[in-house]
């Protein structure tokens, strides 16, 4: 049993777990730099900011996200390839969509024809990290704009009344005050972060989902020496295992997290903590 | 050919009705619309049934939740753990193969492998789970006096239930089960992407809008087609949960009542 564990093959299923794991990292912080601008442009009071950023907000609560992810893929790399396209052809005659094709010079190709494959495989994460962190961008945005409105209104007024100056009050005032009141929030969006990793399968990166289908799959003793029936209902059975502790464990912890930063807050759970001690 | 034809031909196509080749070059605008709304009806189809019989499910999840009774209290707490703890897309998958590998035991089980039935089980237990912690913290925070006044006009059991705590649940949970129905609507779009395949290219919106967007390679055009469909689906989703809400609040006066404030919860 062991050794149908251990073969070359399926240390990619194990890799491909850190890949989940280094998207999260990565996406996590990023996104939450997205919603943070996504957010203040909201409230910002030039009236064409704030609109963008309303919209981009709203917009992606009426669509599925996986409409989102399947689109932003292809037109992520389309606008690239084509900002790349004007500045280094600027003498191209010809149209970039030709009927049912997308084309662009040689060499504003991405990644270039020639590149080797860890770049091709590179630049496939790297567009999937982008989609994640704008669709949840959004999500953030919205987190962080409810947060911010959740501050007392009163703290403002005291800020102005110190004669501070708008962007002095929501850097010193409204945004260290913002975090106790996100918090709900951001942890929930951590776990949906955490279940929407599967679909990294879609985005056409080598995932745990694509390798379980791939090692599942039953393989006759022709090819391999560890032959098998059809197994990926028990790999799918542990992906689901495998989730289920990680939300768990994620659960635990920012519960913990969550009592620390209540403490000594003004709020009903900061007040309940109080009264317990 | 005009679009009046183009409808005619495809907008049952997702039903194995009409045209049986779908167009392959010379993509129009009218196609596009046409084949992506006829996608929406398997949308549509998922999320009404699930949502219907995942309700009572729900309702007796939260209930056993709440439960005294350990070992019922222990089934619930683990059922709504096991399907909201993990993706959904990975529910789907493993759900298929499990059919798949039944399927081979009997042939009863041959029309779980289809989407239609394999795919609205998963659905059905994955919106009863979600709906079902909505439903139990609603149940938490049904007013006590309510209760005491129940029992003071001497309503047990199943009568104090139907008549007290079941309309005051549900009255209490209604704004956060609208919008775990908006997402529901939004999940459905996952099935033919997790191993359930669309036999005969019968399949749902964002399947068509997907086939479009592979075919032309511009995304541009078919994903906003899709976009406004749910954004309509979305708005009638919210119009009847709204008509509800009304319903389930017309015993309070008119100006507690107001509108139903919708959290503005992004994610479930």
């Amino acid at each position: 049993m062991a050794c149908y564990l251990t073969t070359g093959k399926h240390m990619s299923i194990y890799w491909s777990v850190g890949t989940v794991l280094l998207l999260l990292a990565i996406t996590a912080p990023t996104a939450l730099l997205f919603g943070f601008g996504g957010a203040a442009s909201a409230r910002s009071r030039i009236a064409p900011l704030r609109w963008f950023g309303q919209a981009y907000i709203a917009i992606v609560r009426g669509v599925p996200d996986i409409a989102f992810f399947l689109f932003f893929v292809i037109a992520l790399d389309q606008a690239f390839e084509w900002i790349r396209h004007q500045v280094k052809c600027p003498d191209w005659e010809e149209p970039v969509r030709q009927g049912n094709d997308f084309v662009v010079c040689t060499i504003a190709k991405l990644p270039l024809g020639n590149a080797p494959q860890w770049v091709h495989e590179t630049y496939g994460f790297f567009l999937a990290v982008l989609t994640f962190a704008i669709v949840f961008g959004a999500f953030a945005a919205n987190v962080l704009f409810g947060a911010m409105r959740a501050v007392p209104r009163a703290q403002m007024e005291t800020a102005e009344a110190y004669g501070m100056t708008h962007r002095q009050a929501f850097w010193r005032i409204l945004v260290p005050q913002m975090w106790v009141y996100a918090l709900p929030g951001l942890s929930n969006l951590w776990m949906v972060l955490i279940k929407a990793t599967p679909l990294l399968f879609l985005l056409g990166v080598e995932d745990i989902v694509y390798w379980a289908r791939e090692l599942g799959g039953a393989k006759t003793a022709r090819f391999t020496d560890y032959p098998h029936p059809d197994w990926r209902m028990w790999y799918f059975l542990a992906l689901l295992i495998f989730y289920l502790l990680f939300t768990r464990v994620s659960e635990i912890a920012l519960d913990r997290l969550m009592k620390r930063l209540t403490h000594g807050q003004a709020t009903l759970g900061g007040e309940a903590q109080r009264k317990a001690a | 050919m005009s679009c009046w034809e183009t409808i005619a031909d495809y907008g049952l196509r997702s039903l194995g009705i009409g045209q049986r080749l779908l167009p392959r070059e010379d993509f129009t605008l009218c196609q596009q619309v046409t084949l992506i709304g006829s996608g929406m009806i398997w949308n549509i189809y998922f999320g009404v049934l699930a949502l219907l019989s995942g309700f009572f499910l729900a309702t007796a999840a939260a209930l056993g939740k709440a439960s005294n009774v350990w070992a019922i209290r222990k089934t619930a707490e683990w059922f709504i753990f096991v399907f909201r703890g993990s993706p959904l897309f990975i529910q789907f998958f493993f759900a298929y193969f499990l059919f798949l590998s039944l399927k081979s035991v009997s042939p009863i089980f041959d029309p779980f492998s289809a989407a239609w039935l394999g795919a609205l089980i998963v659905l059905f237990l994955n919106t009863a789970a979600y709906s079902g912690e909505i439903f139990y913290g609603a149940l938490l925070s049904i007013p006590k006096g309510d209760l005491e006044a129940a029992d003071a006009y001497g309503l047990t059991g199943w009568a104090k239930f139907r008549r007290i705590t079941w309309p005051t649940m549900l009255r209490l949970a209604w704004p956060a089960y609208t919008n775990e129905a908006i997402f529901l609507f939004h999940a459905t779009t996952l099935v033919y992407f997790s191993g359930f395949p669309a036999w005969q290219q019968r399949g749902d919106a964002l399947y068509y809008a997907n086939y479009f967007a592979d075919k032309t390679f511009n995304p541009f055009v078919p994903y906003p087609i899709l976009a406004g469909f749910f954004i309509l689906l979305t708005l009638v989703v919210v119009g009847l949960f709204g008509l509800a809400n009304k319903r389930l609040n017309r015993h309070l006066p008119t100006e507690r009542r107001g509108k139903m404030r919708l959290r503005m919860n992004l994610i479930r």
